[in-house]
Order: C-alpha cells, then sequence, then structure tokens
C-alpha cells in the first residue's frame, strides 16, 4: 500500500517536472520530436534511479557516520558524473543497439537536475505516505526513484506529442518556438494539479 | 593554450584539485560550524518563546516521550521548581507532506500557543496555517477539557481555514498529538 | 571588447534567462515572490563570479580531457560554500530556497559559462562576465517573481496593496510556467524592434 501511495504521488502529484520544476532544460531541449523523447526518458530513467541508490548508499554509509554531511553536494555530483561515463561504456560493450538508441543523451543527464534533485531529495526530506512521516529506507527510496522517473517520462512523452502537433500550427510569430512550449506545459501542470491531494 | 591530456597529469590535475577542494570544504566547514549551531539555536529558541509563557526557565534540551508507538520531542518549562508548561514538536501529514508544529501546552491539557517549524503546503491556500492570525489565534488558550480538537466539520471546534479543510484537521490532529503527548508526560511524573 | 560591454552583455543580448534559455529550474521554481527571486539570483551570482575567477585562472593547467570534471569539482565547492555560509547567516532563506541552492551546481548557467567564457579569457575579464550574467539572472528572476506575486499574492516584495488573495494559480506551478512564457513573448517582441 505504501508502496503504491509513493508511486502514484511521485507520478501523478508530484510530478518532477510539472510540480517541482526539475530537469526542465533537457525537457525543453528534446521534446520536440516523440522519438527522441522516448530515448531521453529512457535514460533518464535508468540514471535516475541507479544514482539514487548509489548516493543513497554512500550518504547512509559513508557520509553520515563520518560526519562529513557538507560534502553530500559534491560527491553526489561526482558519483553522478562517474556513473554517467560508467554507463555509457558499459552499454557500448554489452548492448550497442541500446547505446545507439540512448547514447547522444547519456553525457547530457549529468547536468539534468532532476537526477541530483531526486538524490538530495530523498536522503534530506522527511515523507509521509500513510504512515509517520519519516525518512525514506532503501527500498522506498528506490520506489521512489523509478517512480519519478517515470514521471518524468509521461510528462515528457505527453509534452513531446503536443509540441509535435504544434509543429504543423500557425503560431503568432512572438510566440513561436519555446514562448508557446511554456504556455503549453503551464496548461499541462494546471492538469496535473488537478491530481493534488488525492494522496 | 590548455595543457596537453596525457594519464599521468590528468590523474595528477584530477587528485590535486579536489584535494585544494576538499581544503577550502573543511575549512569552511570548521569555521562556519559554531555560528551554524548556534543560529538553529536561536530559531529554537525563538520558536520556544512564541508558545511558552514568559515567565520561568525554558530548558533548551530536548527530552523524548513516547505515546502509542510514535515519539515526541518535548521541552520543559519550569517556575521556581514545578513545571509549568511544556513545548511538544509533533509531525503530522498535511496535504503536501509533513507538516510540523510546535505546541505549548498548561497542565491540564490547556493549550497554550502553536507555531508551524515546517510546512509543504499549496502557498496561498494550505500555507496559511503558518500566517493566518484568526486560524492559530484560536488555538491560545483551547481548553481541550470541554472543546474537541477537531474541524467543524469533522464535529469539533476549529475554524478550518477556507478552502484548506485537509491542512486544517492536520494542524487540528498535531495540536491534539502535542495535548495526548503532554498528558503522557505528566502521567509518567506522578 | 570593452570592459563595460562584457557586464551590459548579460543583461539584455545574452540575457541567461529571456534569450539564452538557460537555468529553468530555479526560475521557474524559486520566483513565487519577487524577493525569492532576487534572493536565488543573488546566490547564483555568488558562484558565478567565485567559479568563472578560479576557472579561468586554472584552465591553461588543467588537462582538456578532465577539464569538464574538474569544473563541476570547482562549482561544487563553491556551492557548498555558499550553503554553509547561507545556513550560518541566513538560515530563513536557506529554508526557504532549500533543494535549489545545491542545485546551482547543476545550473547549466554556470557550467555554460565556465566553458564558453571563462576557459579562454583571463580573469578580470571571467569575473565582469560573471556580473553581468549575475546581474541579467538576478533581475530576470526578480521580474518573474514580481509578475507571480503581484498577479498571484497581490502584494509586492512583501508589501500587500490587495487585501484578500490574487489568483492562486500564479503562486502555484501553471503560473511559473504561463508568466516565463508570457514574458518571453514580451521580450521577443521589444528584442526585435
Amino acid at each position: 500500500m505504501e508502496y503504491f501511495l509513493i508511486i502514484i504521488s511521485a507520478i501523478f502529484v508530484n510530478n518532477i517536472v510539472l510540480a517541482q520544476f526539475l530537469g526542465v532544460c533537457p525537457f525543453l531541449g528534446v521534446s520536440s520530436r516523440l522519438s527522441t523523447a522516448t530515448g531521453m526518458s529512457g535514460a533518464v530513467c535508468f540514471v535516475i534511479t541507479l544514482a539514487t541508490v548509489v548516493t543513497y548508499l554512500l550518504n547512509t554509509y559513508v557520509l553520515v557516520p563520518l560526519g562529513l554531511e557538507f560534502l553530500q553536494t559534491i560527491s553526489f555530483i561526482l558519483v553522478i558524473a562517474a556513473l554517467v561515463q560508467m554507463v555509457e561504456i558499459v552499454l557500448k560493450k554489452t548492448s550497442p543497439s541500446l547505446y545507439a538508441a540512448l547514447g547522444i543523451f547519456l553525457p547530457l543527464i549529468t547536468t539534468n537536475c532532476a537526477v541530483l534533485g531526486v538524490a538530495i531529495t530523498v536522503v534530506s526530506k522527511e515523507f509521509s505516505f500513510g504512515g509517520a512521516p519519516h525518512l525514506m529506507n532503501l527500498g522506498e527510496a528506490t520506489v521512489y526513484a523509478l517512480a519519478t522517473s517515470l514521471g518524468y517520462g509521461l510528462a515528457m512523452i505527453l509534452f513531446a506529442g503536443m509540441r509535435e502537433q504544434l509543429a504543423g500550427n500557425d503560431v503568432p510569430k512572438a510566440f513561436k518556438g519555446l514562448p508557446i512550449a511554456f504556455i503549453t506545459v503551464g496548461i499541462m501542470a494546471m492538469a496535473f494539479l488537478g491530481f493534488s491531494g488525492i494522496v | 593554450m590548455a595543457a596537453k591530456s596525457t594519464l599521468i597529469n590528468m590523474a595528477a590535475c584530477l587528485t590535486g584539485v579536489c584535494l585544494v577542494c576538499s581544503a577550502i570544504l573543511g575549512g569552511t566547514y570548521a569555521v562556519t560550524k559554531a555560528p551554524i549551531e548556534e543560529a538553529s539555536r536561536k530559531a529554537l529558541l525563538e520558536a520556544l518563546s512564541v508558545v511558552l509563557p514568559a515567565e520561568g526557565e525554558v530548558n533548551p534540551e530536548a527530552q523524548t516521550v513516547e505515546v502509542d508507538g510514535k515519539s515526541y520531542e518535548y521541552y520543559v518549562q519550569m517556575r521556581d521548581t514545578a513545571a509549568v508548561c511544556w513545548a511538544v514538536k509533533s509531525t503530522v501529514s498535511g496535504f503536501g507532506g509533513p507538516l510540523t508544529l510546535l505546541v505549548g501546552v498548561e497542565p491540564g491539557g490547556v493549550v497554550h500557543a502553536t507555531r508551524v517549524l515546517s510546512h509543504s503546503e499549496t502557498p496561498g491556500l494550505g500555507a496559511k496555517c503558518e500566517t493566518d492570525a484568526k486560524f492559530i489565534d484560536q488555538f491560545k488558550g483551547f481548553d481541550t477539557s470541554s472543546r474537541t480538537l477537531k474541524v467543524r466539520k469533522d464535529g469539533g471546534d476549529v475554524d478550518a481555514i477556507t478552502a484548506s479543510t485537509i491542512t486544517s484537521r492536520a494542524y487540528a490532529e498535531a495540536v491534539a498529538c502535542a495535548v495526548q503527548a503532554v498528558a503522557k508526560i505528566q502521567e509518567e511524573q506522578q | 571588447m570593452s570592459k563595460f560591454s562584457i557586464i551590459t552583455r548579460g543583461l539584455v543580448k545574452e540575457n541567461p534567462t529571456f534569450v539564452l534559455v538557460l537555468g529553468m529550474c530555479p526560475t521557474l521554481a524559486t520566483t513565487t515572490s519577487a524577493m525569492n527571486g532576487l534572493e536565488m539570483g543573488l546566490a547564483t551570482m555568488f558562484v558565478l563570479i567565485l567559479s568563472n575567477i578560479v576557472i579561468s585562472l586554472i584552465a591553461p593547467m588543467v588537462p582538456d580531457k578532465v577539464h569538464i570534471p574538474v569544473y563541476i569539482v570547482v562549482i561544487a565547492t563553491f556551492v557548498t560554500v555558499l550553503q554553509l555560509l547561507m545556513q550560518a547567516y541566513v538560515p530563513q532563506v536557506y529554508a526557504t530556497l532549500g533543494l535549489f541552492i545545491p542545485l546551482i551546481v547543476v545550473n547549466c548557467i554556470v557550467l555554460g559559462r565556465a566553458e564558453a567564457f571563462a576557459g579562454k579569457n583571463g580573469a578580470l575579464d571571467s569575473a565582469l562576465d560573471g556580473i553581468g550574467i549575475g546581474i541579467g539572472f538576478t533581475l530576470s528572476l526578480t521580474v518573474i517573481g514580481m509578475v507571480r506575486e503581484i498577479l498571484g499574492s497581490g502584494s509586492l516584495f512583501g508589501w500587500k496593496f490587495l487585501a484578500g488573495d490574487g489568483i492562486l494559480a500564479f503562486v502555484m506551478a501553471p503560473g511559473a510556467f504561463l508568466v516565463l512564457g508570457y514574458l518571453l513573448v514580451l521580450f521577443n517582441k521589444l528584442a526585435k524592434k
């Protein structure tokens, strides 16, 4: 039940792009075509989940026992950068087809603030899913990271679908490109507001 | 312009940069450690002064009490040798996430005052629980022996914030939990 | 390029928010009021100036292949310094901006300036570039915050001129996207003239 609440909350209620404003730059950057949006979503999903697990373990078993919490930001970003590199190398060797699909998006992910954002949120913010508020344990953190990145994918794919439609329309000159994209996201975010309060 | 990349100078450069940076961070941490502790102590004392009566001595060391498996941190205000008020930190689930209050409770279950320590409620709606004087002031002197800590919709005596019933309900619940915790503290002392 | 034009360039011609459209996450998330926007802008400017100076000084010594990790470490260091200083001296502000202070590390503006400008120019020019872009970013955030605060809460810099509530949607998430979208339209329209 608790995992179910985490999943609903992370995908719909607190959608990472539409409610928490994380990962907006790549969201706008690669969402003009449905196929690239799908590829990016897959890569982000993979990296967010992996990075959250690794940084969670690093924080719980290294930083906190040593009293080095102030090194969180710097160590997390290094871990994420290293992970992205590693995933790239491993994918290239083991699964060339997946690498061809995700490859070009991987280097971009290091500076996707959704990854660092989720990693920091998981170790610092108390959550209450049905029960008493508490810091997440590893299982909850993993489910939260996976669900959050699915929410990222959902928002991105929905938005890419809309942008493909928009591209063929006659948009006023000053609205062309990003302005109309922002306004579209705004309306989408309004629709997602309807989910608030269900968890 | 940039130096040539060989394995040795890449490793040396990264190690050097990391060493210098961690030295800078360690230094800053050492310098700011005392002010950070001071700042959080000041914030706590400020919150305590809001929810506790002015006279008497407050012990700024937190103690804990457990009620129904949930543990609460609390601070005692002493006058001479008797405890006159308790400030209990009470956390419940609000609309957008955890809602943490500091609640001052006098003996006999009378609420002295409340204060929001942290919340993640909707700006402009539930977030008003931190600023809406009319809502906050109704808890001052709230006597739980004659009135019920529930919103009117649920048959209690708390006026909810307009359009924010869930936040108001959570707020009342947090205060009720604190009152229960104080009852337990008093029970344990007898 | 004159020293003065390095600064002014960041305000209009290369405005990080309205022209380059970079660093969108804090731009959207922390502009619920004019004051929050201003504080976030200043925090970013602090990191931008210092990292620009240091990176311009060390760039000639850094091997090409590892320059990105080195830049990230330098930026992360200044962000952490900022985090500690804010916790110590302005804990209230730190609590309001929360997650978005550590996230300055991945703000594309900071790494972008390091890569595009500081890595290739001297320390003084890089500092001026940091100041210019920083002011441009701060101004943009403050303007967005002002619009959202006026429409959403009927107040400006905390000074309330409207009794009751504003249009709440503007304080919430959708308002951030809408206000930024329409301001971009306005900027496009004015810049074309």
